[in-house]
């Protein structure tokens, strides 16, 4: 066993994060705040081959590994966790679907652009009435001649008003439940394809998060992603992979707080020293630091058994559940090692402490995590 | 002309400004400091790339250092450099300024024919800025140092000098070395695009002592004349004062601080 990085995944980690350094963690702050798109910087990464981190090149993407890939949303997360999870959706639950089960054609139209940054992509699993349990949602596409005419809503869409291309899940066959929903490829151009407003959300604030509403909205029969009535298996491929993904946003915000611990506790001095004196102070930083290698660990090895060709999802799905709550506990402690000043917004710890909470709940919560997990152990 | 061919000189250096210095052994202590690729090398890199999208032509980066050096040689790549060169042997450990030049230079000559050098005008874990004007010297090439702006017109390089209080146009035949400044331009960043053709070990050309037929007692600490007697922090200039306030009152308190100084 080797635990060090191969000169590629090491590169690709400097390259984001001295990006994430620049361009992401000067702004954060005031994107969160005012809900801001960082529109300027995802134009950027655009460019520099962010957006196909891991589809390889003759689609246009850069051919790199799923450990590179966690290691660059983590060092994203770090700076600004919203970039993160543009970046990562974009890049795990819209590009990457088309590459495992698109068509030549599909991912010569779709996949190329999506690779290449010049579209943003987005993945609609949640509606209103089903969120942890997708079997009920109402979302329906009926066929029509050589088109699918899709109705329904879909909730909480990450990239919602900002991509160009959706992968939706809608019912073909309500009959047959879970095997009767089938993956589309949506463009929003399509007409009868609209998003509604930005949600105003605890954190993540700087993602645009929308409904999106599709009211006869013809879709081509070619758009069909994957085999006719795998649309749940197609989602929850991604979510495998997405979830990896979000596991190390967590940690690139858990390590974030507890960077900000380390130099706040020297700074601040109560009773004659530095708080980082106090033995309190250190064991919540001892703890903090062996959870999030922890969390590392998990995230290396579910990455490392994709990588492999392995099945990852029960390792995913332990990475996610627990790097998100090591982000969780790790951001309330820094909060409370910061004081009063931990509750401001000019502290860093704030906005983890919101955007913690908020990744204990998307790409499946907690509890959805563990029931993946001991589906698989108490099989 | 059929393009420029352009060599970068680059340097692995501690990430940061403020490394701490051993009391006891009187150097620099840089152990678990990340390492970066030097800030104005870096410019020099940006330099060779925006010249090559006019003139056309190829980049070498070069450097010398220990085999974990050949990190920079990526991040130069991944920018868009077409090939590194890295200098690596336990034979040029130790090599001051001085030797460090004559290396390159050898590894230069082998190198072929080139257009023009360009370098970082200074490491920020040395300060010396020596080595670009000691490989011109090396090289016996005409020297351009404190690069501000750089074009390549009719075989000639034609370069702003940024000097203490004033500018300096020279316009100098090719080929010839110019060591460039921060002010020459904003560096872009690596591309992901490009990380793996960088790490594929295609691009990159390893050479040791033997390579470039120099004896040992040419290279590294023996034969470096430089001796480090003493190495110190430099005190902290004391922090200048911000006058804060309406205008009229902020000039009525510079003048009575200039006259205190018997500046006025
Ligand atoms: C910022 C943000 C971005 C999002 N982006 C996307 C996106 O891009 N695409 C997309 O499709 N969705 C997205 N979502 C939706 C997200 O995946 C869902 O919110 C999540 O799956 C939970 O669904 P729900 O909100 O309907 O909660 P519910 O499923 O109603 O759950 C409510 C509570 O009940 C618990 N619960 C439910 N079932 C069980 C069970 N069987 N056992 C134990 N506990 C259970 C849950 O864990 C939770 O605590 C996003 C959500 C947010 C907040």
């Amino acid at each position: 066993m080797d635990f060090k990085l191969t000169k590629q995944q090491k590169l690709t980690r400097n390259i984001a994060r001295d990006f994430a350094r620049h361009e992401l963690e000067p702004f954060a702050q005031e994107w969160d705040e005012k809900m801001e798109f960082p529109r300027e910087a995802i134009a950027k990464m655009r460019s520099l081959g962010f957006m196909g981190i891991c589809i390889p090149q003759e689609y246009g993407g850069c051919g790199l590994d799923t450990v590179c890939y966690v290691l660059t949303i983590e060092e994203l997360a770090k700076a600004c966790a919203s970039t993160a999870i543009i970046v990562g959706v974009h890049n795990s639950m819209g590009a990457y679907p088309i590459y495992l089960l698109g068509t030549d054609a599909q991912k010569k139209k779709y996949l190329s652009g999506l690779a290449a940054g010049k579209k943003l992509g987005a993945f609609a699993l949640t509606e209103p009435n089903a969120g942890s349990d997708p079997v009920s949602m109402e979302t329906t596409a009926e066929q029509q001649g050589k088109s699918y005419i899709l109705n329904g809503t879909k909730t909480f869409i990450t990239n919602g008003g900002t991509s160009d291309i959706v992968i939706v899940m809608a019912y073909t066959d309500r009959s047959k439940r879970g095997k009767g929903i089938t993956a589309f490829i949506v463009e929003k151009k399509f007409k009868g394809f609209t998003a509604g407003p930005k949600e105003n959300k605890l954190g993540i604030r700087a993602s645009d998060t929308c409904e999106l509403i599709f009211e006869n909205c013809p879709v081509p029969a070619t758009n069909v992603l994957g085999p006719f009535g795998g649309g749940l298996n197609a989602a929850l491929e991604a979510l495998n992979l997405g979830r990896v993904g979000v596991a190390a946003q967590a940690l690139g915000v858990a390590r974030r707080a507890m960077e900000a611990c380390v130099t706040y506790s020297r700074e601040r001095k109560q009773f004659g020293r530095p708080i980082a004196d106090f033995q309190a102070i250190q064991w919540a930083i001892a703890d903090m630091a062996t959870e999030i290698e922890a969390a590392r660990g998990l995230i290396f090895k579910a990455a490392t058994l994709k990588d492999q060709g392995a099945s990852f999802a029960t390792e995913g799905a332990m990475a996610k559940l627990y790097a998100s709550e090591v982000a969780m506990r790790t951001a309330t402690k820094a909060v409370q090692i910061h004081g009063g000043y931990g509750c401001m917004k000019d502290y860093a710890v704030e906005r983890c402490f919101r955007d913690a909470k908020v990744i204990e709940i998307y790409e499946g919560t907690s509890e959805i995590q563990r029931l993946i997990i001991a589906r698989d152990v108490m099989r | 002309m059929k393009g420029l061919r352009i060599i970068v000189t680059v340097k692995q250096v501690p990430d940061t400004a403020d490394v701490k210095i051993d009391p006891k052994t009187n150097s620099l202590m840089r152990e678990g400091i990340p390492s970066i690729l030097n800030p104005e090398d870096k410019n020099a890199v940006e330099a060779a790339l925006c010249l090559k999208q006019q003139h056309g032509g190829t980049i070498i980066a070069i450097t010398m250092g220990p085999p974990q050096a050949e990190e920079v040689l990526g991040e130069v790549l991944a920018m868009g450099a077409d090939q590194g060169v890295l200098l690596t042997d336990r034979a040029f450990a130790g090599s001051d300024t001085l030797i460090t030049a004559f290396t390159l230079s050898r590894a230069i000559m082998k190198l072929g024919k080139y257009d023009l050098i360009l370098c970082g005008r200074q490491a920020i874990d040395g300060d010396t800025a020596q080595v670009g004007p000691q490989l011109a010297g090396f090289l016996e090439l005409p020297q351009v140092t404190y690069a501000e702006h750089i074009s390549i017109e009719k075989g000639n390089a034609v370069v702003r000098r940024g000097l203490e209080d004033s500018t300096e146009w020279v316009r100098v035949k090719l080929p010839t070395l110019v060591t460039v400044t921060a002010a020459v331009n904003a560096p872009r960043y690596p591309m992901l695009y490009n990380v793996e053709a960088a790490c594929d070990g295609s691009r990159i050309i390893i050479w040791g002592a033997q390579e470039l037929k120099v004896p040992e007692t040419m290279l590294g600490l023996n034969a470096s004349p430089t001796g480090v007697k003493k190495i110190f922090e430099p005190e902290r200039k004391k922090k200048g004062q911000i006058i804060t306030g309406d205008p009229k009152d902020m000039t009525g308190i510079l003048i009575d601080k200039l006259q205190e100084l018997n500046m006025l």
